[in-house]
């Protein structure tokens, strides 16, 4: 079927929930109203008021109780309304979800889910645009995927409740009314896999969630100038699956990677770590990060300025493809 | 007792001579009390703590965070439970551990520093210690919302209905997560009792600095019951827990119980309560101590046998002797349990890591030169 990435968020959250009756979703205004983007419009109709929960409007009480949800058996899948008020729920997040299965010598599965829509580029006020992956990314014991198309947003958000391990399931809100086909294939890639969307032989660009369109945006005006770009999505931010980025980088040589996040110590910066431990002798150019820059997300009118566009990235394979 | 606005004195059904005091709003069927079993729970768990204080003197422990003083309120909150009831501790709570069946060499662990845990929370429904202060609450606070979910509340069914038991202390009121928890209980009604142990200090800081008002009376604003008793009375303290329980498991909601009580020891062994408060203080509420009163008691009614204290002390030695042993033979942690245990799915950038560590400890041992 043809749909937006919403849309598929959705169809995989009723799937899971038909699977398996311990799945349950809490969060702010996601029932009656369908949540503010609307992913979990109808489910309340479907499964009722004990398994779609509008919660109060507190995140570390939405994460603190799923941790006491998922002790009892249930598998609770967590709604951040946006990216920016995801903090009041950190310390649940890091001091206690990320760490019980460690504290309990493995006794304890936590297999909570925390959808968070993020990123930028929808014109919104404060706090409606953050990248606030390398949070989680650098913290033990959390997962953190990210998709980038309705069919790996239907099939990974079924892929992540199903984890016994808790996940932080990032959804590029710009990219929510993005349409694609959506199979419900039974054999779908696995969860924490990167994936090669468009082969090529100059160089290798690394993107993931709402850059991953920008990226193959980039390798089409690239080819036109007679560049043959590599893209490869990361899906998995942790852990991170750099195999086909080391392979690709020893074909190409040249390794440019994007994200919206702040540049500094952000998920470039160990790419980037990683494919010079691993690929040094291939590198025809140093690894070139194109990224927000180290100031808080600005106000929209500026954001095309500070999201990397298709005009930075190019300028950065540019700047690469010259060594 | 010291003086806040509006403070009602906490309900008391035994008096620091010793002495039963009947109240209408606390009932109790002393008929299905064991008052030699309270008391032995109380010298038990207090032979635990100062064990525990005796080993970390003695560099067995790193730490240990006392609870003397406190046995009445744990002891009567403890006793409270049915089996399948869920008790979400702080880290305090040794007397509670010890009344859920809770191995007491097996809170030592933590303190040592041979584990994070200690005992396996499905044995005794006894969650593990929670560090984070207030962190628990809202833990307990889901697990009740999946007990409703089991539809294990409110079925006339006390053996099988279920309700959840949370401790926090005076200090985990100023915590947010704390008041996110009365939130979510009271809003969806959950079968969970709120059990704060108000010892009046957060390490350094006296009650003044978390609130102006009692703690029962939190529960107001959050619309369920607060109930303020002594904390040193054991019987109290059982009383009002049963009652609150037994409300939770009908479907009647959540209680917020204060236990009005006294630390008698320094936050911590690593603590300095000289600094913060006066001996003075510390002596009025030595006075009051749990397990004095309600040995006066069972003394002046005959209850027990003239053997019974002395008896009991002897297994309090056994226990301690026990502690000892079982301390010193706690085992140290494999070196790859962090790697195994942080996932159910070990990343593979997790096992090269493992690999990786292994390589080094063994090449290391390679290098030993055999003597």
């Amino acid at each position: 079927m043809i749909t937006t990435l919403a849309k598929a968020i959705n169809e995989g959250l009723r799937d899971a929930m038909r699977r398996d009756d311990k799945v349950m979703l809490l969060g702010q205004d996601i029932g009656q109203l369908g949540g503010v983007f609307r992913v979990t419009d109808g489910l309340r109709k479907e499964f009722g008021e004990l398994r779609v929960m509008d919660a109060p409007l507190g995140e570390a009480g939405i994460v603190g109780t799923a941790i006491g949800l998922a002790m009892r058996g249930y598998r609770p899948v967590c709604e951040i309304q946006f990216d920016g008020f995801v903090f009041p729920g950190v310390n649940q997040m890091i001091t206690q979800l990320a760490k019980y299965r460690h504290r309990s010598g493995g006794e304890i599965s936590l297999p909570v889910v925390i959808r968070v829509p993020y990123g930028g580029g929808i014109g919104a006020i404060e706090h409606h645009s953050e990248s606030p992956e390398s949070y989680f990314a650098h913290t033990p014991g959390l997962k953190v995927v990210t998709c980038a198309s309705p069919q790996d947003a239907y099939q990974m958000i079924g892929q992540a409740i199903a984890s016994d391990d808790p996940v932080i399931f990032l959804e590029p809100k710009r990219r929510y009314w993005e349409k694609g086909d959506v199979e419900r294939s039974p054999d779908p890639a696995p969860l924490h896999a990167a994936r090669v969307l468009r082969t090529g032989d100059d160089l290798t660009l690394v993107a993931y969630g709402p850059l991953v369109k920008t990226a193959l945006e980039c390798a089409e005006v690239a080819a036109e100038e007679g560049h043959s770009l590599e893209v490869i999505d990361l899906r998995s931010l942790a852990p991170l699956d750099l195999t086909a980025v080391f392979a690709s980088v020893r074909r190409t040589g040249r390794l440019v990677v994007a994200h919206e996040a702040s540049l500094s110590h952000g998920l470039g910066a160990e790419i980037a770590a990683r494919v010079q431990d691993h690929a040094f002798y291939s590198l025809e150019a140093p690894v070139i990060r194109v990224a927000g820059y180290d100031t808080p997300y600005p106000p929209s009118r500026l954001e095309e300025h500070w999201l990397p566009g298709v005009e930075r990235i190019l300028d950065a394979v540019d700047r690469s493809l010259a060594y | 007792m010291p003086d806040m606005p509006g403070e009602e004195l906490p309900l008391q059904l035994l008096d620091p001579s010793g002495a039963l005091r009947a109240d209408d709003r606390l009932p109790l069927d002393l008929s299905t009390v064991d008052l030699p079993g309270l008391y032995r729970d109380m010298v038990l768990s207090r032979r635990i703590d100062t064990e525990a204080i005796a080993l970390q003197r003695q560099g067995e422990l790193g730490l240990w965070p006392s609870m003397s003083g406190q046995e009445g309120a744990q002891v009567g909150a403890g006793r409270a439970l049915r089996e399948q009831d869920m008790t979400f501790p702080s880290y305090r709570e040794h007397a509670v551990a010890w009344c859920r069946g809770v191995e007491p060499t097996s809170l030592l662990g933590l303190f040592r520093g041979t584990t994070l845990g200690g005992w396996r929370a499905e044995d005794n429904n006894f969650n593990l210690y929670t560090l984070v202060i207030g962190a628990q609450t809202l833990h307990a606070t889901g697990y009740a919302m999946g007990i409703v979910r089991d539809n294990l509340v409110g079925n006339g069914d006390n053996a099988r209905d279920t309700a959840v038991l949370c401790f926090h202390g005076d200090g985990a009121l100023s915590e947010g997560e704390t008041n996110e928890a009365y939130v979510w209980a009271a809003t969806q009604n959950l079968p969970i009792v709120f059990f704060c142990q108000n010892n009046q200090w957060a390490i350094s800081a006296p009650y003044s600095t978390q609130s102006r008002v009692p703690a029962a009376r939190r529960a107001d604003g959050f619309g369920f019951p607060g109930v303020r008793v002594d904390g040193n009375d054991v019987l109290a303290c059982l009383a009002a827990t049963r009652q609150a329980l037994d409300a939770a498991r009908r479907g009647d909601g959540p209680t917020l119980i204060e236990a009005y009580t006294y630390r008698l020891n320094p936050h911590t062994t690593s603590d300095d309560a000289g600094r913060y408060r006066s001996p003075a203080e510390d002596e009025v509420w030595r006075e009051r101590d749990p397990i004095t009163r309600l040995r006066l008691h069972l003394e002046s009614t005959g209850a027990v046998s003239e053997t019974f204290f002395t008896d009991l002390d002897d297994d309090a030695q056994r226990l301690a002797e026990r502690m000892r042993a079982g301390c010193r033979a706690l085992p140290d942690p494999d070196p790859d349990s962090p790697f195994l245990h942080t996932y159910a799915e070990m990343p593979d950038t997790l096992r090269a890591q493992l690999a990786e560590h292994r390589d080094f400890i063994a090449s290391l041992d390679a290098q030993e030169v055999p003597a």
